[in-house]
C-alpha cells in the first residue's frame, strides 16, 4: 500500500523511443524537412529490442527513432533557418503574385543559406571517421557528376560533385594510394587506403542515364548536399596532408605542355581549368617544392609485444606495398579512342606509368600514337591494323588485371580479339573450405613466384594442335598432365593453408574397417551428445550447421559446373580438331 | 484565296483608286480568276463617259451601285444590280456550254487575258499594262513601277542634342515641386526598414568554403554522441559472379535463370544476373545504378539500425563434454533376440524376478509365456479380451503374473498387494488388492483426473499417481497427499521409479521425458527430448545405472542414469545406446520396455507382434 502507483509504459525502455509522427510532432517540421533533417544530421530510426513493449502493448509497424537523438535535434540551428527558408518562399511568391518585381529581387538577394560544417565535424569528430564512412559519400558524387546538367537537380550541385570527385582522383594519384580495381557489369569498383582506412567507391560506366521515375531525387539531394561538404573537407585535408595546394594547381611544368599548340583556346577559362584536372595527365604543384630529404626512411620502432617473425612478415608486406605502388612505372601507355579513358588513366597514373591519348580525345594528351617509346597500347578492338613493332596491344582488362595481382601479368593472354581469361573480383579473400576457382589458383601460384608450367603447356598444346599427325593417345596425355598440374596446383594450395587433414596413401583393407568402426562410434558418440544438449544451445548449433552445410553445398555445385564446362571445352576442341583432320 | 483589298495610293498619271481581288487557286498553281473592281475605271481601259458625251448612248457607263458586297447573293436573280439610274443591270445571256468554252479558249487568242468581272457580268480583256500589273504582285513587287521603296530615311529625331527644344512647351510647375507620391513611397520603405520588415542585403561572406575542419580534433570524442550508436554498415564487396567476364562456374544456368526470374526480389540473393561480356566495350550501362544508391539511400536514414551480436562460437564448442558411452558400460548394445509369436500389438511385458521367463500380453487376447534365453513360447494363455497389462509378482518365492484388461496393475515390491487402474473418471480409478487376504480397497475418496498409472514406492509406503500433467505422491500409512510433481508436459504416458526411490521418471505423449529428483524439486531436474514421437513407456533397471524409454518412432533409447549418494551431486544423465528394430505398424512402434531383473538387458515389445531382446 501507500506510494505512487506504478503506471505501465511510463518507465524502461518505453521512454527511451518515441515514434515518427511524435517526433516529427516535437520538433514542429514538416515530413519533408524532418527527413532532410533526418539525413543530413545522420539520425536514423532504432530497433528496439522488445518492441511490443515500446509499442506501449501495440504489436502495428513503427518506426521508433531514440528520444535522446530527437531532443538534440531541438537545438539544432539548421531547423530555424528550415523555418526561414519556408517563410522567404513565401515572400517570395506573394512577391511575384503582386508583380512585385523590386522586392522579390531584394528577397532574393536576402535568401536564406545553411552551412553544414558543424554538422560535419559533429558527426565525424576525428578526420579517420570521416575517411571511414567516405564510401558513400564517393559513390554518390561520382554518379552526380555523370548526371546530365539539365533536369534532375541543379546545375551547380553537378559541377560541384564532377570538381570534388575531379579533386579526390587527383588525390589518389598523388598519394598512389589505389589497391584494388574490379570491373563489374554494375560499374567499376575502386579500392584505395587512406591513412589505413579501405575506402571503396564505384562510378557507373560513361553512358547516358535512363532516368527511373520511381526515385526521389530530392531525398539523393540532399544526400549530396551533405556529401559534397564532408569531401570538400575530406579534400582539403587530404591535399595539405601531401603538401598540395588546395584548391589545386597544375604544376607550372605541365601546364605549359598542356596548352594547345594551335593557340585556340580549348574552352572557357573558367571550364579549361577543371578540365584539364580532369584529364589526370598532369601532376599537381606542390606548396613547398619536394626535396630529396623527403625520402628519408622511416625509422623502425619494434612494437611492444611483437615478435621477430610478425615483424619480419610486416616489412615484407611494406616492400610488397612499395613495389605495388610502382607497378607500371617505367611503362609509357596509349589509350585507343574505344577504351574509357578516365578510368584507365586514372588506374595507370595511380600506379606511375605514363599515359596518353589521342588529341581531339580529350585535353591532356601528352604524346602521339607514332612515339616510338610507347610500351603499351590499350585497344578494344577485334584486331589491329597497323601495329606498330615494339610495344604491346592489349585489351583493357589487362590493366586491372595486374593491378589486382599486383604483378604485371604475362601479356599473351590479353593480345586484341583472343578470348580473355575470366576476371576475378579483387575483394574475396576465400576461407577454407570455401570455392576458389581455379583461375585464383594459378594466380595465387603465380604470386608466390611459383611457376606453375601452365602456360608452356598449353603452348605446347596449342602446336601440338596444329600438327595434323599427333595421335589421341597423346592427347591423353596431355588431358593427363593437365589433369595432374591442376591436382598439383590444388596440393600446393592445401599446403599452403596448412589444412591439417590425415592423407593416409595405403590403408589396408582391414585398417579401413577398423577406421570406419571408429568412426561411426564417434559420429554416433556426437549425435548422442547431441541429444544432451540444450534447446537453446541446439537451435544454435544447427542453424551453424545448417549455414556449413549450404556453404559446402554452394561451393561442390560451382566446381561441379566448372567441371562440366571445362569437359564440355575440351569435347569441342577435340571435335574441332577432328574436323580440320577430316 | 488571298485578297488584298484597299491598298491606295496615287500615281502621277492620276490612276483612280483600285480595289482587287487577287484569287489564285493554289491547287493550280496559276492565277484563276483576277477580279478587278474599279470605283473609277481607268482612261485607257474604258474612256471616261464625260468625256464622251456624245458616244454615252452607244457606250452605257454600266457601273453597278450594288457596292462592296458578296456578288452571291444575287445567284438566283435574273440582274446583278443596279446602275446609276437605278435600273437593273441584267447579267449577260451566257449560253456557253463547255465546248464553246474549249472553243473560245482555241480560238481567241486573247482568251487568257480575259477575266469576267463580277459586278457587271460582263468579259473583260485586261490590257497590256493591267497585264504587267498582275505580274508585278504576283512576284511580290508593288503595284506602282515607279515606286522606289529604298528611298534615304530621314531622321527626326538625333542623338545630338540640339540648341533649340523640339517642343517649345514650359516645364510643368510639378517637375520643380517634390513629388507627393513619391514621398509615400519612401516613407513607406523607411518605415518598413525601422521596423524590421525590410532588411538590407546581406554583405557576402568570405571565408573560405574549405577549410582544415579537424584541425582540433579531439581524439577521445565519441562517434555518434551516445554508446547506442550503430554506424551504418558499409555495403557489401562485389564477388566474382558480379565481375564482366565471370568464371563459367558462376553464371547462371538456364533453369537457374527461371528460378530467379520466379523468385521475388526479396528473397534474391544476387540481386542481378551475372553476365559475361566478350570484351570491355560490349559492356552496357547497368539500367539499376540509380536505384541502388537510391535504396542506398533509404537504408541509411530509414532503415532502423539494430546492433545484432552474432555468436561465433565453433559448433564443436556448443556439444556437451559427456563421459563417453564406452566407459559407462555395461548397457544393452545390439539386438539378440527376437520373440515371434503373437499376431497383433503386443501390449505389456513382465519379466519374472528370477529373469528366467518373459509373459507378453497382447491384443490377440493371450498371454504368452516365453523362455528368455532360448526365445521359445512355452505357453499360450487365451484370455479372451486384449490384455492391457501382465505383472509378475516381484515375491520369488510365489509364482504368480496378473494379467488385467483394464488399464494397469502394478505389484507392490513385497508382492503381497498389487493395484489396479480402469479407465473411468471416477474415484474408483484405482483400487490397491490385496492377496493374502483377498480384499480391495478404494484408497481415493474423490478422482483427481484421469489417472494414467500408479507405482508403489520401492521401499516406502509411499503410492504414486500420475494424472495426465501431474504425479501425486501419497503416504499410505499417513493417508495424505505428500507432494504433487508438476510434469511439464502434456500428458503422461507412462512412469517409473528408481529403485533406490528417490528418483522418478515419466515419459509423456508430447516426446518428452522428465527426470524428477524428489529430493530436489517437483519440478523435473531434466527434460530429455529425445524420441521423435511420443513415448510409451519407461523403465529403470534393478541395478545396473540404467533406464530405458521406448516410443513410437520405433527406437529404444538406452540412458546411463547415475545415481549418487552424495546428496549435493546432482545424477547423471547420459544417453548411451539408440536401439532400433521394430517395424512402424498403424504408426505405432514400441509399445512397452522392461529391463532384466540382473543382466543389463532390455525387452521390448512392438506394435508389430514381436518382443525384442538386447543385450
Amino acid at each position: 500500500m501507500g506510494g505512487l502507483e506504478k503506471k505501465k509504459y511510463q518507465r524502461g525502455s518505453a521512454t527511451n523511443y518515441i515514434t515518427r509522427n511524435k517526433a516529427r510532432k516535437k520538433l514542429q517540421l514538416s515530413l519533408p524537412d524532418f527527413r532532410r533533417l533526418c539525413i543530413l544530421k545522420g539520425i536514423y530510426p532504432h530497433e528496439p529490442k522488445h518492441k511490443k513493449k515500446v509499442n506501449k502493448g501495440s504489436t502495428a509497424a513503427r518506426t521508433f527513432y531514440l528520444l535522446k537523438d530527437i531532443k538534440f535535434l531541438l537545438h539544432e540551428p539548421i531547423v530555424n533557418k528550415f523555418r526561414e527558408y519556408k517563410i522567404f518562399v513565401r515572400k517570395l511568391r506573394k512577391a511575384y503574385g503582386k508583380s512585385e518585381w523590386g522586392t522579390a529581387e531584394r528577397l532574393k538577394d536576402n535568401k536564406p543559406t545553411y552551412k553544414l560544417d558543424h554538422i560535419v565535424k559533429e558527426r565525424y569528430p576525428t578526420f579517420v571517421d570521416a575517411l571511414r564512412d567516405l564510401d558513400d559519400a564517393l559513390s554518390m558524387c561520382f554518379l552526380f557528376s555523370t548526371f546530365p546538367r539539365t533536369g534532375k537537380c541543379h546545375v551547380q550541385t553537378i559541377q560541384l560533385c564532377r570538381r570534388l570527385a575531379v579533386e579526390f582522383l587527383n588525390y589518389v594519384i598523388a598519394s598512389r594510394s589505389l589497391r584494388k580495381v574490379f570491373l563489374s557489369i554494375k560499374g567499376i569498383y575502386y579500392q584505395a587506403e587512406v591513412l589505413g582506412q579501405p575506402i571503396t567507391w564505384i562510378t557507373p560506366y560513361a553512358f547516358a542515364h535512363d532516368h527511373p521515375t520511381d526515385v526521389d531525387y530530392r531525398v539523393m539531394a540532399t544526400f549530396t548536399e551533405f556529401y559534397t561538404t564532408l569531401l570538400g573537407f575530406v579534400n582539403f585535408r587530404l591535399y595539405h596532408s601531401l603538401n598540395l595546394h588546395y584548391p589545386p594547381k597544375i604544376d607550372g611544368q605541365a601546364e605549359v605542355e598542356l596548352k594547345p599548340a594551335e593557340g585556340k583556346e580549348y574552352a572557357m577559362d573558367s571550364e579549361s581549368y577543371l578540365e584539364k584536372l580532369s584529364a589526370l595527365s598532369a601532376s599537381l604543384a606542390r606548396v613547398v617544392a619536394p626535396t630529396q630529404e623527403d625520402d628519408v626512411e622511416m625509422d623502425e620502432f619494434p612494437v611492444e609485444g611483437e615478435t621477430a617473425e610478425q615483424m619480419d612478415a610486416r616489412r615484407k608486406e611494406q616492400e610488397a606495398l612499395e613495389k605495388h605502388k610502382k607497378l607500371f612505372e617505367g611503362l609509357r601507355f596509349f589509350l585507343n579512342r574505344e577504351v574509357p579513358r578516365e578510368p584507365l588513366a586514372f588506374i595507370i597514373r595511380c600506379f606511375g606509368g605514363q599515359v596518353s591519348w589521342d588529341k581531339s580525345l580529350c585535353i591532356g594528351a601528352t604524346y602521339d600514337v607514332s612515339d616510338p617509346s610507347i610500351t603499351h597500347q590499350i585497344v578494344d578492338r577485334p584486331q589491329v591494323e597497323q601495329q606498330v613493332v615494339g610495344r604491346y596491344y592489349l585489351q583493357p582488362q589487362w590493366v586491372f588485371d595486374s593491378v589486382n595481382a599486383k604483378l604485371c601479368l604475362p601479356v599473351a593472354d590479353y593480345f586484341p580479339g583472343v578470348l580473355l581469361p575470366p576476371h576475378l573480383s579483387p575483394f574475396v579473400t576465400e576461407q577454407e573450405g570455401d570455392y576458389i576457382p581455379p583461375e585464383k589458383l594459378k594466380l595465387l601460384a603465380m604470386q608466390r613466384g611459383e611457376d606453375p608450367g601452365e602456360e608452356s603447356e598449353e603452348e605446347e598444346e596449342e602446336e601440338e594442335e596444329e600438327d595434323d599427325n599427333d595421335k589421341d593417345e597423346e592427347e591423353e596425355e596431355e588431358d593427363e598432365s593437365e589433369k595432374e598440374e591442376e591436382i598439383k596446383l590444388k596440393k600446393m594450395e592445401e599446403q599452403k593453408t596448412q589444412s591439417n587433414k590425415v592423407q593416409c596413401m595405403a590403408v589396408g583393407l582391414r585398417l579401413e574397417d577398423k577406421q570406419r568402426l571408429e568412426q561411426e562410434q564417434q559420429s554416433e558418440e556426437k549425435r548422442l551428445a547431441i541429444m544432451m544438449m540444450k534447446k537453446r544451445e541446439k537451435y544454435l548449433y544447427k542453424k551453424i550447421m545448417f549455414g556449413k552445410k549450404r556453404k559446402i553445398r554452394e561451393a561442390n555445385k560451382l566446381a561441379a559446373k566448372r567441371k562440366a564446362h571445362d569437359t564440355a571445352m575440351k569435347e569441342e576442341k577435340k571435335k574441332t580438331k577432328k574436323a580440320r583432320r577430316a | 484565296g488571298v485578297g488584298g483589298t484597299g491598298h491606295p495610293h496615287t500615281s502621277s498619271r492620276g490612276v483612280g483608286n483600285w480595289g482587287w481581288g487577287l484569287c489564285c487557286n493554289r491547287a493550280d498553281g496559276c492565277v484563276a480568276v483576277l477580279m478587278v473592281a474599279r470605283w473609277q475605271s481607268t482612261s485607257c481601259s474604258h474612256p471616261r463617259p464625260s468625256h464622251h458625251p456624245a458616244s454615252s448612248s452607244v457606250l452605257q457607263d454600266i457601273r453597278n451601285t450594288v457596292g462592296n458586297i458578296p456578288m452571291e447573293w444575287y445567284q438566283d436573280f435574273p440582274h446583278i444590280g443596279y446602275d446609276l439610274e437605278g435600273k437593273r443591270i441584267y447579267k449577260p445571256i451566257r449560253n456557253k456550254d463547255e465546248l464553246d468554252k474549249f472553243l473560245e479558249k482555241m480560238e481567241n487568242p486573247d482568251y487568257w487575258r480575259t477575266v469576267q468581272d463580277k459586278m457587271t457580268g460582263a468579259d473583260i480583256k485586261l490590257t497590256d499594262e493591267q497585264v504587267d500589273l498582275v505580274h508585278r504582285l504576283q512576284k511580290g513587287q508593288f503595284g506602282d513601277v515607279h515606286f522606289n521603296p529604298y528611298e534615304p530615311a530621314i531622321d527626326f529625331f538625333t542623338h545630338e542634342v540640339m540648341i533649340h527644344p523640339v517642343t517649345n512647351r514650359p516645364a510643368d510647375k510639378r517637375s520643380f515641386i517634390p513629388s507627393l507620391i513619391e514621398k509615400e513611397k519612401v516613407s513607406k520603405l523607411v518605415h518598413a526598414i525601422k521596423m524590421g520588415w525590410i532588411k538590407p542585403r546581406k554583405p557576402k561572406e568570405d571565408t573560405p568554403t574549405y577549410y582544415d575542419l579537424w584541425a582540433h580534433e579531439d581524439p577521445n570524442s565519441i562517434l555518434g554522441r551516445h554508446k547506442m550508436h550503430v554506424p551504418a554498415p558499409k555495403m557489401k564487396l562485389p564477388g566474382h559472379e558480379e565481375s564482366y567476364n565471370p568464371p563459367p562456374e558462376y553464371l547462371l544456368s538456364e533453369e537457374e535463370k527461371l528460378a530467379w526470374e520466379q523468385q521475388e526480389p526479396a528473397e534474391w540473393r544476387l540481386n542481378f544476373v551475372p553476365q559475361q561480356y566478350r570484351c570491355l566495350r560490349a559492356v552496357p550501362a547497368y539500367p539499376r545504378f540509380i536505384h541502388e544508391r537510391f535504396e542506398r539511400c533509404l537504408d541509411l536514414y530509414l532503415c532502423p539500425r539494430q546492433r545484432k551480436m552474432r555468436v561465433n562460437v565453433d559448433p564443436e564448442d556448443l556439444i556437451p563434454k559427456l563421459p563417453k558411452p564406452r566407459d559407462l558400460q555395461p548397457f544393452p548394445t545390439t539386438q539378440a533376440l527376437v520373440y515371434r509369436g503373437h499376431s497383433s500389438l503386443v501390449r505389456c511385458l513382465s519379466v519374472s524376478p528370477s529373469g528366467q521367463w518373459l509373459a507378453s500380453g497382447s491384443d490377440d487376447g493371450t498371454v504368452r509365456f516365453w523362455e528368455v534365453c532360448t526365445a521359445r513360447c512355452m505357453k499360450t494363455l487365451p484370455v479372451g479380451g486384449v490384455v492391457k497389462s501382465v505383472a509378475w509378482n516381484p515375491n520369488p518365492t510365489v509364482c504368480l503374473v496378473a494379467v488385467c484388461a483394464l488399464k494397469q496393475v502394478t505389484w507392490h515390491g513385497k508382492g503381497d498387494y498389487f493395484a489396479t487402474v480402469v479407465a473411468d473418471n471416477s474415484n474408483m480409478q484405482v483400487l490397491i488388492h490385496q492377496t493374502s487376504k483377498r480384499w480391495s480397497q478404494n484408497p481415493f475418496r474423490k478422482s483427481k483426473g484421469l489417472v494414467q498409472c500408479v507405482l508403489f514406492h520401492p521401499i516406502r509406503p509411499y503410492f504414486f499417481v500420475a494424472t495426465q500433467r501431474y504425479v501425486r505422491v501419497y503416504n499410505l500409512l499417513k493417508q495424505e497427499l505428500t507432494k504433487k510433481l508438476m510434469a511439464n508436459c502434456k500428458w503422461v504416458s507412462s512412469m517409473a521409479i528408481h529403485p533406490a526411490g528417490d528418483n522418478v521418471i515419466c515419459g509423456s505423449y508430447d516426446s518428452k521425458l522428465a527426470w524428477f529428483d524428489l529430493d530436489l524439486s517437483t519440478r523435473p531436474y531434466q527434460l530429455l527430448r529425445h524420441h521423435r514421437k511420443a513415448l510409451r513407456s519407461v523403465a529403470f533397471h534393478k541395478h545396473y545405472p540404467l533406464f530405458a524409454s521406448g516410443s513410437d518412432d520405433g527406437t529404444v533409447i538406452v540412458c546411463h542414469g547415475m545415481v549418487y549418494n552424495d546428496l549435493l551431486q546432482n545424477p547423471l544423465l547420459v544417453p548411451v545406446k539408440v536401439l532400433k528394430g521394430h517395424a512402424l505398424t498403424l504408426d505405432l512402434g514400441v509399445l512397452d520396455v522392461i529391463f532384466h531383473p540382473t543382466q543389463p538387458w532390455v525387452f521390448s515389445s512392438g506394435a508389430d507382434g514381436t518382443v525384442r531382446l538386447y543385450t
